[in-house]
């Protein structure tokens, strides 16, 4: 194990987090809030403990695919804790646990809150809370390859652990390139948002906290209605953006080099389409035809299943109140996800697709027992090794899942509460339902559950092996 | 420049190892995924799995943008399938490795009517190293620039020569001829020396002199300047066939000993003038009987590294031939390096350093670069430049000239004569200089100036 190189780039992880804080600092002044020197004062305690590394360059900077995970393992469990301190510092949120939970939340991109009351917190403080989607969103570390310069291509072993997906694929030839592109893309999707929004006549503050929430896929919102109360104009903006973002920005890297053809041949994209289309148009009938839907019934629909799908979370109804079925169906695009190199969370599509066809396959083999078949993926053959970590993926998924459920079922709350707060929280979504509905919060959950859920965040954000090889005592042997 | 390669073996690899590390945009095209996977988690490059001559994968891995191709699949022609389809998607120059002698002979006119810009045939060109070792064995490895006119050759000085405890300001009145010492290995460092550089024994050196020079050279150190008498060859593949036929030109009498009887046959037909021999080299009594206590020179061409080499360090063991060992897969270089083997041949690095001097040409406006040679385990480079206008580092004597460190200009070519400059000599415009330098990725003669601070 490579430690000094592990270190190393920690130091970076933490000076960056000081840096990202700055935007928060900004709205503090603006906003003229005396919580604004909680933001400054993390801020200069990040660059403080981050300097000294910066100085000691490794002399051996290979990374294996076991110092890529622990890195970015570490990372994750760095950030959340030093960016929890400012709603500590500021008093905001007294309790650490509780701000751990929200400092999670929002990195993890899941966008579960235990805050009562929204707006009854500074405004910088939640300007943080909304930025931390962004980051998490794309990922601290891809954003760390854009800037840093390293030797060799093991550093891509830092891009494959943080990035969603059953394989990661480079886009252009270099890891720093690759990364900077993909940045590119996202930036300039939440610029395009938030421009739209203010187009909507929506306050800048408002436009920004929601493109930021909407681009990581997070859904931490800056009103207690989250986006309710804002016109059909912007819910629309904000539907068709959440659905965008939970594309594989591969796609749009195709776009941009006018490869229209093959962008739009991609079978998880298909996929993604199918579902969400399928998901929509039953809602809306169950409605219209239940008389449950308010003025815009397409609205709700489309936005719910697009908010639920991307992991995002926002809500513009209490969909609690829903028709069983409809709930249903939303329980079931919760477990889905987007699809894989977007910023959402969840199984992802083409892990879903690829699942499916192994099973056809098996059923195949059923009939010919020495039968020859592989797995394909937009033509290609899809290789032993990832069919292998898809389903090995699928197993690890259930049995978090199973054992977060009977852990937070220790409070003694109804399954359904239990159930969804665990598939919320895992698949970064955010809300659940019953009492963890759209119209409520995680605040009543004990400190351990709210452990478990913690854990259950950054399983979901990195895709479980990265957090898994952490505990694993193999992972810290010398040999 | 964004570079794609078809095919990553050896060679493949070891090209985009080199081309990444100068910064160039590398894309690899391999049929085979895990082998893909395997590089791409090392170097810093992207890969594509599929057929290189496949109109699709060509596209996927951006053929239209790309600037360079190279085709080095394992066969020749899917590799010239490769460069023509390559032509077709889009611009791009293209390089192709062609090894079977049968198309060598046409290779202009396959060249001409494919579209290719440079054909690379390593055997080839390992061949000619070889040859050109076994004329002067005294060295144990020769690099020419200027089409043959300049020699730059390795020597390792040994007990009572008398180069051991000589201080390097004496060198010339020491040898009697004008050669100029431009590398030292000793050990571990690789310098290059100044005045008062003291030479040891078991330092190798690397002198840069014109051919006459270098005979003398030889001659005033008491080492040998004829070619060898007669030359045994362990293995009769593409390299055997090339070099022998190089030997026999100049009438050097060759045995060479191969395993299969098929091939022995082609050899025997397509060779008339050397002795084929159906064995395994590796049998001792063979060896004996064909004459290896008596040989010049003995020369292992195997496909398995560990047998060369084992088989030419028996060689140093049992008599006092001249030794040449190809090593193509072993990647210990290290190891190899610290045995006493006299000449090694390594195609794998010949080809990469004939497609980096083209690369690296390709990057200068001017095409300056006309040959490039990588020395002593890779951390000395010497580049051959043609001057083709004036610039900062024309017209002002080398004395005056603020040269980067570690940097020697070794020799200045004016109108076929070989100048060993001194330091009141000036690079003019139509010469060509040849430079030897620890620093990497040199493209333009103005880069031999240190950078401006």
């Amino acid at each position: 194990m490579n430690y000094s190189m592990i270190a190393y780039i920690l130091g970076w992880v933490t000076g960056l987090q000081g840096v990202l804080m700055i935007p928060s600092v900004i709205a503090g002044l603006i906003f003229r809030e005396p919580a604004v020197w909680s933001l400054a004062g993390t801020a200069a305690l990040c660059l403080v403990l981050g300097a000294p590394v910066l100085f000691k360059k490794p002399k051996e900077q290979v990374m294996y695919a076991r110092e890529g995970f622990v890195i970015v393992g570490l990372s994750w469990l760095v950030l959340s804790v030093l960016g929890c301190l400012p709603f500590v510092f500021a008093g905001a949120i007294p309790s650490f646990i509780d701000a751990l939970f929200e400092t999670v939340s929002g990195f993890t991109t899941t966008g579960a809150s235990i805050l009562e009351n929204v707006e009854a917190m500074p405004k910088c403080l939640l300007f943080w809370r909304s930025f931390t989607h962004w980051i998490g969103g794309m990922g601290v570390l891809v954003f760390l390859l854009t800037i840093l310069p390293m030797a060799g291509g093991t550093h891509m072993n830092l891009m494959k652990a943080e990035s969603p997906g059953p394989s990661v694929e480079k886009l252009l030839p270099r890891v720093s390139e690759t990364a900077k592109i993909l940045y590119l893309m996202y930036l300039g999707l939440t610029i395009v948002e938030i421009i739209l929004l203010l187009l909507g006549h929506l306050p800048l503050f408002d436009a920004l906290c929601l493109s930021f929430g909407t681009a990581g896929t997070g859904g931490f919102g800056v009103r207690n209605d989250s986006v309710a109360s804002y016109g059909s104009y912007a819910q629309w903006v904000i539907t068709i953006f959440m659905l965008l973002f939970g594309v594989n920005f591969s796609i749009y890297f195709l776009l941009l080099h006018k490869r229209v053809k093959q962008a739009l041949s991609s079978e998880e994209l298909h996929g993604y389409a199918i579902i969400v289309g399928a998901a929509i148009l039953f809602i809306f009938l169950q409605l219209v035809l239940s008389g449950t839907g308010g003025k815009h019934p397409l609205l709700e629909a489309s936005f719910q299943v697009a908010s639920i799908i991307t992991t995002t979370g926002y809500s513009t109804v209490d969909f609690n109140q829903w028709p069983a079925f409809s709930r249903t169906i939303l329980v079931t695009l919760m477990l889905v996800g987007a699809c894989a190199g977007s910023t959402g969370g969840g199984f992802k599509v083409s892990r879903a697709l690829l699942f499916f066809k192994s099973i056809r396959r098996q059923l195949f083999f059923f009939l010919h027992p020495t039968g020859v078949r592989r797995v394909t993926l937009d033509g290609h053959a899809m290789d032993r090794q990832t069919m292998r970590a898809v389903t090995s993926f699928a197993a690890s998924y259930m049995a978090i899942l199973i054992a977060s459920v009977l852990l937070v079922s220790l409070e003694g709350y109804s399954e359904t509460t239990n159930l969804t707060a665990v598939i919320a929280c895992f698949n970064n979504i955010g809300p659940g339902l019953d009492l963890v509905g759209p119209a409520a919060n995680f605040h009543f959950f004990n400190p351990f559950t709210k452990l478990v859920l913690i854990f259950d965040m950054l399983a979901g954000r990195l895709e479980i092996f990265p957090l898994l090889l952490l505990f694993y005592p193999r992972t810290w042997r010398r040999h | 420049m964004k570079i794609i390669i078809v095919g990553c073996g050896k060679v493949g690899r070891a090209l985009a190892d080199l081309l990444s590390a100068e910064q160039h945009d590398i894309t690899l095209v391999d049929t085979n995924a895990s082998k893909l996977r395997r590089i791409t988690e090392d170097i810093d490059v992207m890969g594509i799995v599929g057929n290189g001559a496949d109109i699709d994968t060509l596209t996927e891995a951006d053929a239209q943008n790309a600037d360079i191709l190279i085709a080095m699949t394992g066969s020749d022609e899917t590799n010239l399938l490769v460069c023509l389809m390559a032509g077709k998607v889009g611009h791009c120059q293209t390089i192709a490795r062609v090894r079977n002698p049968m198309y060598s002979r046409e290779i202009d006119f396959i060249k001409a009517q494919l579209g290719i810009s440079m054909v690379i045939n390593p055997e080839y060109a390992a061949a000619q190293e070889a040859a050109r070792v076994l004329r002067f064995p005294a060295a144990e490895k020769i690099d020419t620039f200027a089409h043959g006119k300049i020699q730059l050759f390795k020597i390792t000085i040994r007990e009572g020569m008398p180069l051991d405890g000589l201080e390097m300001r004496h060198l010339s009145s020491a040898c009697h001829c004008d050669v100029l010492l431009c590398a030292v290995e000793r050990g571990d460092t690789v310098t290059i020396p100044g005045g008062s550089f003291v030479l040891h024994k078991g330092d190798v050196i690397s002198v840069v002199a014109s051919e006459q020079n270098m005979i003398q050279f030889f001659a005033n150190l008491g080492l040998p300047t004829k070619p060898v008498s007669n030359v045994l060859i362990a293995g009769g593949g593409r390299l055997g066939y090339y070099l022998t036929q190089n030997l026999l030109a100049s009438k050097i009498p060759v045995t060479v000993i191969e395993e299969r009887q098929e091939r022995c046959d082609e050899l025997a037909e397509l060779l008339p003038g050397a002795v084929i021999v159906n064995g395994d080299a590796t049998d001792r009594k063979l060896l004996h009987s064909e004459g290896l206590l008596r040989a010049g020179a003995f020369v292992t061409l195997m496909s398995l590294d560990e047998e060369n080499i084992f088989l030419s360090l028996y060689s140093r063991m049992v008599s006092k031939a001249k030794n040449v060992t190809k090593i193509n897969h072993i990647t210990y270089d290290d190891v190899v390096y610290g045995m006493d083997l006299d000449s090694t041949l390594q195609p794998k690095f010949m080809t990469a350093d004939y497609i980096l001097q083209y690369v690296r040409a390709q990057q200068s406006s001017g095409h300056n670069i006309e040959t490039l040679y990588r020395l002593l385990d890779n951390r000395v480079e010497a580049i051959e430049f043609s001057v083709n206008a004036p610039s900062a580092a024309t017209d002002i004597p080398l004395a005056e000239l603020s040269t980067r460190d570690n940097l020697l200009i070794c020799c200045i070519m004016r109108d076929d004569q070989v100048i060993i400059p001194r330091g009141s000599d000036r690079i003019q415009v139509g010469d060509s200089i040849v430079v030897v330098t620890l620093a990497k990725g040199l493209q333009d003669v103005t880069d031999i100036l240190a950078p401006v601070k």
